[in-house]
């Protein structure tokens, strides 16, 4: 017999703008974050987590209990806690013998692994040890990439962009001036250490409109050194890659200025089915029976006579 | 000329006493994502000796770079803040979920875009003359408005007196309700491209007894005889409900009359049915028959021009076994054969 899959519909309004929500849209909100914990923790970790999240803040989910799960090699239970928390980012702290402070930061494309790297964290300084103050939860930081190396190695170039991802919150069209007021820096060293720094920017007067920049450090500091990463496969990520189509920027075609200033336009008229357009029908117009027939009759006549005068033509 | 010197040398003194914002260097700016890449070699002596410190200054100059381009963009102010609009980012990051299939057409709206139907929204409150108010169309408190209205229903002119004219609207509605909401389960199929049978069951592996019940009996019905000989498990049962889609299938027997005068009325029923039958005609076979009748008389009458030395033994054949039974060919036609022409 023939298997119909069923339609899962909401039967409460509720349940029917989650289930929306869900479901892919053209303009995608903040990315949220998952923090999770692999089979053991450290101290340096646990301090490290709760920064980032004091950082990623409100768009990021934390989870304290141990989880045995091990990234590299099954990746699906990480998947699946992304598609009960819709979070594409994770970031999973571990710390073995093998692998001391050890930190997995990874992203899914629809629901599944689209690629993660995993890093060793060698130094961490909180945002407590900074005595500064700090800034409001919420503002979209300014990001800073130095050094050469981070063009030259796909895993670097890979890491970038998760960075990127991480911290950039989400897309925006107007930001208010006063409101830039955080800056991430990353800069990878010849040596292969990754340094993080996060400062406060302070704008102070200048002889120009332009504000002078002072910065001052508030936020943790952290070094990493690269371990294993799992990349993408290139059509994979070309597919994540995709723009949808209307967000593409159309030009206006068929609108021409000549010399004077007057603006031209064409008007290409397509195909019309003449037997499908709804016209307005004027009742007053309409014929009466009588005049059908009428009609009729003198068409019969016509058509008649035309024969007749074909016979005659072929005859004679 | 000595007070504009002055002016000129007291702002030089003040644009002195601030910091520059310039700074020289070349690096990449993504202003939309508010993203700075700075490609150029880092200070390894600076970096190794205090760290710190040159990643300070070394990203103060970048942000100071990018902060400048951000300041050539347009502003608006909006409510006390002063707000730059941003352009699109160059930089591009992977989506979460892949792009949205744009949303199909139902059946109407398709109907709708090729004849240019417009929706039009309809005016909630109408001016009800019977009720000497205004009542909504639709939504709230509509059904309360159409009851009071319904007080009274008129039984009109070709409809049984005995009928319940009440019930006849709730039944018409339910039959509405029920269509519309078949129409939109098919609606939903079609987007979602489920492949739903015509008619019959769609699921039998979650359909229950009832269902499958009426679905045997609806199919047992579907023969020339409406089912009657088809067999019968034997404890199995019919389903109650399908007497509507299955017209004439009825297994009931029908009741005695109640009363002489019932009886007397059946009878006479019976009795004109069989006296007064009215011979069938199959309009198909009549006028193949006319047609052929024609065609006969047609060559009869050539064959009566034509010389009698061209007339062959053998032509009688045509005439005797071929020459079906002749029918009145001046009979009264109704309906399509009476205009006598071809109607397009």
């Amino acid at each position: 017999m023939v298997v119909i899959q069923r339609v899962v519909k909401a039967t409460t309004r509720k349940g029917k703008k989650v289930l929306i929500k869900k479901e892919p849209q053209v303009n995608e909100g903040p990315k949220r974050a998952l923090f999770l914990q692999g089979r053991r923790s450290s101290d340096k970790l646990r301090r490290l987590t709760k920064d980032l999240f004091d950082i990623k803040k409100p768009d990021a989910q934390l989870l304290n209990k141990k989880n045995d799960i091990t990234v590299f090699e099954d990746a699906t239970p990480v998947e699946r806690f992304c598609r009960k928390f819709e979070t594409p980012l994770f970031v999973m702290s571990s710390h073995s013998k093998k692998r001391p402070d050890n930190l997995v930061i990874g992203r899914m494309y629809n629901y599944s692994l689209l690629d993660m790297i995993e890093l060793h964290v060698e130094n961490i300084e909180c945002m407590r040890e900074f005595a500064c103050q700090k800034i409001v939860l919420g503002t979209k930081p300014s990001l800073v990439f130095n050094g050469p190396t981070w063009e030259e190695t796909e895993e670097l170039k890979h890491l970038k962009s998760l960075f990127i991802d991480i911290f950039h919150r989400e897309e925006v069209e107007s930001v208010r001036l006063q409101g830039l007021e955080h800056t991430i820096s990353f800069t990878a060293t010849p040596e292969g250490k990754i340094l993080i720094r996060s400062f406060n920017v302070l704008m102070k007067k200048s002889g120009t409109r332009v504000p002078r920049l002072e910065l001052e450090e508030m936020g943790p500091r952290i070094d990493l050194t690269l371990r294993r990463s799992k990349l993408p496969s290139e059509d994979l990520m070309k597919e994540a890659l995709r723009k949808p189509k209307e967000l593409k920027v159309t030009k206006k075609k068929n609108i021409s200025v000549d010399g004077l200033g007057t603006t031209h336009g064409r008007i290409h008229v397509g195909k019309q089915e003449i037997q499908k357009i709804q016209t307005r029908k004027m009742k007053g117009l309409k014929k009466t029976p009588e005049e059908i027939k009428m009609k009729r009759a003198a068409k019969r006549s016509a058509d008649n006579n035309n024969v007749n005068k074909i016979k005659k033509q072929k005859l004679g | 000329m000595d007070v504009v010197k002055d002016v000129l040398e007291k702002s030089a003194k003040e644009a002195d006493k601030y910091k520059s914002v310039e700074v020289n260097k070349l690096i990449d700016i993504d202003v939309g994502a508010l993203l700075a890449i700075d490609s150029n070699p880092l200070d390894s002596k600076a970096l190794r000796s205090s760290p710190n410190d040159y990643l300070l200054k070394l990203t103060r100059d970048n942000v100071q770079l990018m902060y400048n381009q951000i300041w050539e963009l347009p502003t608006e102010r909006i409510e006390e803040a002063i707000v730059v609009k941003l352009p699109k980012p160059k930089y591009s990051l992977p989506r979460a979920k892949p792009v949205p299939k744009p949303r199909s057409l139902t059946k109407w709206e398709q109907f709708a875009k090729a004849k240019g139907i417009v929706k039009k929204k309809r005016t909630k409150l109408t001016w009800d003359d019977q009720l000497k108010k205004w009542i909504p169309l639709y939504g709230f408190k509509r059904a309360a408005a159409q009851k009071e209205k319904d007080w009274v229903l008129e039984v009109p002119q070709n409809a049984n007196p005995m009928e319940d004219q009440f019930a006849k609207k709730v039944e018409a509605k339910s039959e509405r309700v029920a269509k519309n909401e078949l129409q939109r389960l098919h609606n939903i199929a079609k987007a979602k491209h489920v492949k739903i049978p015509r008619f019959g069951l769609t699921n039998p592996d979650v359909s229950s007894a009832k269902e499958l019940q009426a679905a045997v009996t609806v199919a047992k019905s579907s023969t020339a005889s409406l089912g009657k000989f088809q067999e019968k498990l034997p404890k199995e049962k019919e389903a109650r409900g399908v007497g509507a889609i299955t017209p004439g299938a009825t297994r009931k027997r029908k009741l005695p009359p109640v009363s002489g005068s019932d009886e007397k009325t059946q009878n006479l029923n019976i009795v004109e049915t069989v006296l007064n039958k009215r011979p069938k005609i199959d309009m198909e076979k009549a006028v193949a028959r006319h047609m052929n009748d024609e065609q006969l008389q047609r060559s009869e009458e050539k064959k009566g021009e034509r010389p009698k030395r061209l007339r062959k033994s053998h032509g009688s054949s045509t005439g005797g076994g071929g020459r079906k039974k002749p029918k009145n060919s001046n009979r009264p036609r109704k309906g399509k054969m009476a205009g006598g022409r071809k109607r397009r």
